[in-house]
Order: structure tokens, then C-alpha cells, then sequence
């Protein structure tokens, strides 16, 4: 390795990022205390590109972009900066925000059937979105809701503007809430585990969408999911959350062929191997800490098979990864555990052919 | 929503049916009426001449019979005191009943669901306390202890308000306002956890992550989901508005409908008191009927949904 052996702290370049988020805490007060949920968060998106969030259910991926917008209600206290074009967004008041909610900043979330209001009609919902941002009232409005529907891929759009969310399938909301969050004309869309509720053929139909969408506006769009076939599949390059914090960012190509931190091996490692020979799935032992029981030093430590009494020291902080300029991992003992063996040289392939697989699916 | 609103029809009528029944049989079984309106001491000859002139001679299945269908056809007895017909001693003193409990309901909504929003809106805070402790003392005091303690603060003490009585309009606000304040106390914690409910829901999120302020979030998306179940327990206040005033005008010496129960109940006047049994449940039944129709029109997806489910 050629490598000075030296921990490089990893700065981002000055570049023209879209958003840049650089360390957003998150503290919820429950009752008596407060408990830390995000430990100093990092992420940035530039113009047009697609970061894939990763993550364990209450890793803060999802945390991340609801503080971002002061989406996480008066009992959660955010610090820490969050630039979007230039314009901080921490510290808003929320009148203030409600200019980026929805407009610049679009958001989609998990389950369509219940993030849409179900005493009202679909058309009511998006042009109420178009109202707020485009100043577009009754007729207009309507028509640019069924464009909008249009545009997504809802057939019969003009009679389904008159439907409720409950008559449209999980797949069909799905495209209701993107057609919502397009109404804004964003240029960041959020989209927070859009597919997982979904199921395989209409998750690939979705992200299909998601991937036309975005080429045609050309947004930024962050891709929170724990489902690394979705992120293999759509992203440019990519966060792994653990605990609070972001512990490696690489590109896509990167992260999948060259994964540093033992957290993102662990994860890739327990990938089934869809067309190797069978055997055992590999699992990551243990389970997330709590936010309010974290080990000391590295959140990751206990379940971490290369942990030294130096992973105890203090939480470790993103640093680049030898011989990468755009490859960041936050593990002090990245040198040592470099070196070993994990035989990942078939996982990109195993994950595309995922996809594939599921594209095939499709088209049958 | 044809088949929808057919179905609540027919549930509503048998429930009636039902209600007549009981008020039959539970009448039926507390006591022999001639043995009380005439007096222990009343010769048997009188004792039958009473009965078979009210039918109390036959066997009970076909007073039954007999009585069920002359209800059918509109005839719901006489007063067994003066003779009049049941129906008209009710009806006369219903307006003034309705003159207590329409305010009451008004006084009971509007105080209740303000209440119960802004203790949802500021969750755990010193409003929201205010608001549940003043709840919780509303409806475990019992009404009649209430009505006393206002008759004791308003009419004794400050004498601002008459005690009892019917002449004045002045006389309507102690009663009116000790029904109200129990129901309001009942609503504002309905409404409160309905909110609550609704505005954990991610439809909320959505609203605000469109960009709306949050004035509109909660009057466009959360009031009217919040409306479907606190439409339910409205549905159940207006029911028991009458049978409570049975309590209060009790206290207030209010001649309303609950007055002449009590009355007609010590004098075993029977047919006064199946009448109002009847125009109780009737009332909630009817209040239940307006609910199940007015869930409809809120909430689309039991419009489209079949009855059967």
C-alpha cells in the first residue's frame, strides 16, 4: 500500500453542491433528557446527481433530510449547518421553510397509501401543491395535475384526479405522491424508501420513473434505503449510515467493488448470491445500539470483528481511504484490516445481475 | 352508498323495535300498576274492573301483541292518571326539554372540540394539562353533584341566577350549562386523543413536507380526519342529552320531559313512561343514524365500501 499510513481527514472539495449538509445533530427531548438521534452528519448532493443514502432502520437516514426541513416537530432540536443552493436552511423559522417544502425540496415517502390524506381526492392533493408553488388556481391547476399524472404513468388520468387515495393501488399512490412532489418543479427530490412497501415488478417500475424523471429535470435526488440492489442500481455515489453518523461515502463503484469500513463489508457481505453456489448467508452479529446506549468510541465496535482497545478511544471521524480521493471511511484501523481478504470481487456483478433479474421480471 | 345508507335504516328500525320491546317487558315485570294507582286498600272488584279496562287481565304475550300493534298504528296509550293520550303529556312537555338540551349540545360541541384541539395542538405542554384536568373533573363529578354546586355558586351565593323554575329565560342557563360543561368535559377528551391519533399519521408529514403552513395542516388535513371518530361520541351525547336531563331537571324543578318521568315512574303511570322510554332511545337511535350517514359523507372509504363489511 502506498499510503503514508496516517489518518487523511477527508474534506470535501469546494464544489457546486446542490446541498451541503456538515454536521446536523439531532437531539429529542423525552422528557427528562435529551437522547442524540444524529452525531454530526455530512452529506452533500451536487446538482443532478443521485446520492444513495444507506442504512439499518434507525441509522438517522431518514432523520437526516426530516431535520433538514424542520420536518421533525418541536420536540427534536437541530444544530449543525445545511446549505442548499447557497442558503442555510438551519435555523429557519418555519414559515420561512415552507418556501423549500415541496418547491425546491421535494419529498416521497415510504408507504403512499398513508402518506396521502384519505379524505381527499387525489387531484385536491396535488393542486394544492400546485397552488403553493406555482400560484396555479382551479382550471390551471387541474389541468397541470392531470399533465402531472400524465407524466408519471397514471392512465385515465383525468378520472383518477376525481379518485381517492384508497380506490388506487400501492404502485398507483406511489406515482400520485411523485407527481405531487413534481408539482413543485424540485430541484431535490427526496425519496425516502420509495419502494420498499412496493412490491419487486412495481418497485423496478418506480425507480424506472424515478431514473426518466430525474434525466428530463435533471434534479438532485437523495435515495434513502436499507435495500442495496436500489442503490446499486440508481446511485451515483453513496452515504452508509451507522448509528448517527455517516461512516463511509464513496461513489457507487467504489463502495460496491472497494468497501472499506468493516460496517459496509458486513452489509455487502450478507448479500445472497443469486446465481453462486448455495451457502450460509453471512449476518453482521448483533443488533443497532440504541441512540441512547452507545458504546463509547465506535458505535460499531461491539459488533465489529477486527475491534481494537483503540476503537474505545473516541468516535472515529470520516477520513479518506488510501489511494482515493473520493473514498471516505470513519475507521480508525482502515490500514489494518485493508490488507484482508473479503472476496468481493463478484458482488458488483452479483448486484446488477439482481436487478437484471428483476427488469426481466418486468418485461415478461 | 345506497346499499350503505339502507343498511343503517334497517339497523336503526330494528334497534327501535327492539326498544319498544324492552321498554315493554322491563315495565311489565316492576310491579302491578292497578295495585298502585289504586291503593292497597281498594276493593278487588275495582282492582279487576282496572285491569280489564287497561287489558292487564289478558296474558302477557298478547298485551304484548296488542300493545306493539297499536304503536304501529300511531296509538301509544293513555295516560293511566288523567286519560289523555301517552303521546300528547309527552309531546307537550318535549319543546321545553328541547329548550335546555339544544343548548346544552351547542355549548358542548363548541366548548368541547375547541378544547380538545388546542390540548392536541400543544401536547403535553401547561395548556394541554389545564384543558385534561378540567376534562377529567367535568365528567367523573356526577350531574346531579355538578348542578348543585352551580346552584350553590350562581343562585345561593352571588345570586345572579334563579334556582329553580321555569318563568324566565334566566332559568334556562344553570340546567343548560350543567348538561353542557359534563358533555363538553367528554368531547375536548375525545376530540384531544383523535387529533392525536391523526396527527401522528404520515398524511400530516406529507401535507407539511408540501410546503403547507401548519395553520392549514391542521385545518385541512387533520380537522377532518380528526371529525370521523369524534362524529361518534356526538352521536352518543345527543343520544343521552334527554335521558340526562332526566338528572338535572330534577334538581332545576325544570317541567321538561325528565320532570314528568320521575313522576310518571312513582306513579307507575305506565303508558307516560313507555312513551318517554320509547322517545329516549328513539332519540339516540336517530342521533345514531345521523352519525352513521354523516361518516359517509366524511369519509370516503366507507362511502364506497360494501355494508357487509
Amino acid at each position: 500500500m502506498t499510503h503514508s499510513g496516517k489518518q487523511t481527514i477527508f474534506k470535501p472539495k469546494q464544489q457546486d453542491f446542490l446541498i451541503d449538509v456538515r454536521g446536523l445533530t439531532v437531539d429529542f427531548d423525552i422528557g427528562n433528557h435529551y437522547v442524540r438521534a444524529l452525531h454530526g452528519v455530512d452529506l452533500s448532493i451536487r446538482r443532478g446527481e443521485t446520492l444513495g443514502v444507506v442504512g439499518e432502520s434507525g441509522c438517522g437516514k431518514s432523520i437526516t433530510w426530516l431535520a433538514v426541513l424542520g420536518l421533525l416537530g418541536g420536540g427534536a432540536k437541530v444544530s449543525g449547518s445545511a446549505r442548499f443552493d447557497g442558503q442555510e436552511l438551519v435555523g429557519l423559522t418555519p414559515r420561512q421553510l415552507t418556501a423549500f417544502r415541496g418547491g425546491r425540496i421535494a419529498l416521497i415517502f415510504q408507504d403512499p397509501a398513508s402518506a396521502l390524506n384519505p379524505v381527499h381526492r387525489i387531484g385536491r392533493q396535488i393542486a394544492e401543491a400546485l397552488r403553493l408553488h406555482r400560484g396555479l388556481t382551479g382550471k390551471a391547476a387541474k389541468e397541470e395535475a392531470r399533465r402531472l399524472l400524465d407524466r408519471v404513468g397514471i392512465s385515465n388520468a383525468a378520472q383518477r384526479l376525481n379518485e381517492y387515495p384508497h380506490e388506487l393501488s400501492g404502485g398507483m399512490n406511489q406515482r400520485v405522491m411523485i407527481a405531487m412532489a413534481l408539482a413543485g418543479e424540485p430541484d431535490l427530490l427526496i425519496a425516502d424508501e420509495p419502494t420498499t412497501a412496493l412490491d419487486a415488478t412495481i418497485q423496478a417500475q418506480i425507480l424506472d420513473l424515478l431514473r426518466d424523471l430525474q434525466a428530463e429535470t435533471h434534479m438532485a435526488m437523495a435515495l434513502i434505503s436499507h435495500d442495496l440492489g436500489v442503490i446499486a442500481d440508481m446511485a451515483d455515489r453513496v452515504s452508509v449510515m451507522y448509528a448517527g453518523r455517516v461512516i463511509e461515502e464513496a461513489s457507487a463503484e467504489a463502495l460496491f467493488e472497494r468497501p472499506a469500513h468493516p460496517y459496509t463489508r458486513g452489509l455487502i457481505g450478507a448479500l445472497p448470491d443469486i446465481d453462486g453456489p448455495r451457502h450460509r448467508l453471512e449476518a453482521i452479529p448483533g443488533a443497532v445500539p440504541a441512540p441512547s446506549a452507545l458504546p463509547p468510541g465506535c458505535a460499531f465496535s461491539d459488533r465489529c470483528s477486527h475491534v481494537e482497545t483503540i476503537c474505545h478511544k473516541g468516535p472515529p471521524i470520516l477520513g479518506l481511504v488510501g489511494g482515493e480521493d473520493d473514498h471516505s471511511a470513519a475507521c480508525v484501523r482502515l490500514d489494518a484490516i485493508e490488507d484482508q481478504e473479503l472476496n468481493l470481487a463478484s458482488q458488483p456483478s452479483k448486484l446488477v445481475h439482481q436487478r437484471a433479474g428483476l427488469q426481466e421480471g418486468v418485461e415478461a | 352508498m345506497f346499499l350503505y345508507v339502507l343498511s343503517r335504516i334497517a339497523r336503526a328500525l330494528i334497534t327501535v323495535a327492539l326498544i319498544i320491546t324492552l321498554a315493554f317487558v322491563i315495565l311489565r315485570m316492576t310491579g302491578d300498576p292497578a295495585t298502585i294507582i289504586l291503593g292497597p286498600d281498594a276493593p278487588p272488584e275495582a282492582y279487576e274492573a282496572f285491569r280489564r279496562n287497561w287489558g292487564l287481565d289478558q296474558p302477557l304475550f298478547i298485551q304484548y301483541l296488542s300493545y306493539f300493534a297499536a304503536i304501529l298504528k300511531g296509538d301509544l296509550g293513555q295516560s293511566m292518571r288523567d286519560g289523555r293520550a301517552a303521546l300528547d303529556v309527552v309531546m307537550e312537555r318535549v319543546p321545553l326539554t328541547l329548550l335546555l338540551t339544544v343548548p346544552a349540545l351547542l355549548f358542548n360541541l363548541v366548548i368541547g372540540i375547541t378544547a380538545g384541539i388546542f390540548a392536541a395542538l400543544n401536547r403535553n405542554s401547561w395548556i394541554d394539562r389545564a384543558i385534561m384536568t378540567a376534562s377529567v373533573t367535568g365528567f367523573t363529578v356526577p350531574s346531579f353533584v355538578m348542578g348543585l354546586v352551580l346552584a350553590l355558586i350562581f343562585a345561593v351565593k352571588l345570586k345572579v341566577l334563579p334556582s329553580g323554575g321555569s318563568e324566565t329565560w334566566q332559568h334556562t342557563i344553570l340546567p343548560s350549562v350543567t348538561m353542557g360543561l359534563i358533555g363538553a368535559a367528554i368531547i375536548a377528551r375525545f376530540t384531544r386523543s383523535a387529533m392525536l391519533e391523526v396527527l401522528g399519521q404520515p398524511y400530516i408529514r406529507t401535507a407539511s413536507a408540501k410546503g403547507l403552513n401548519w395553520t392549514d395542516v391542521v385545518i385541512q388535513h387533520a380537522l377532518p380526519n380528526a371529525a370521523i371518530p369524534t362524529l361518534t361520541i356526538i352521536g352518543f351525547m345527543i343520544g343521552s342529552l334527554v335521558a340526562g336531563a332526566v338528572v338535572v331537571e330534577s334538581i332545576f324543578s325544570w317541567p321538561g320531559v325528565g320532570r314528568l318521568l320521575v313522576g310518571a315512574v312513582a306513579n307507575r303511570d305506565l303508558a307516560v313512561v313507555q312513551v318517554i322510554l320509547i322517545l329516549i332511545g328513539f332519540t339516540m337511535v336517530l342521533a345514531n343514524l345521523i352519525v352513521d350517514l354523516a361518516y359517509g359523507v366524511i369519509d370516503p372509504r366507507l362511502r364506497h365500501s360494501t355494508p357487509a363489511k
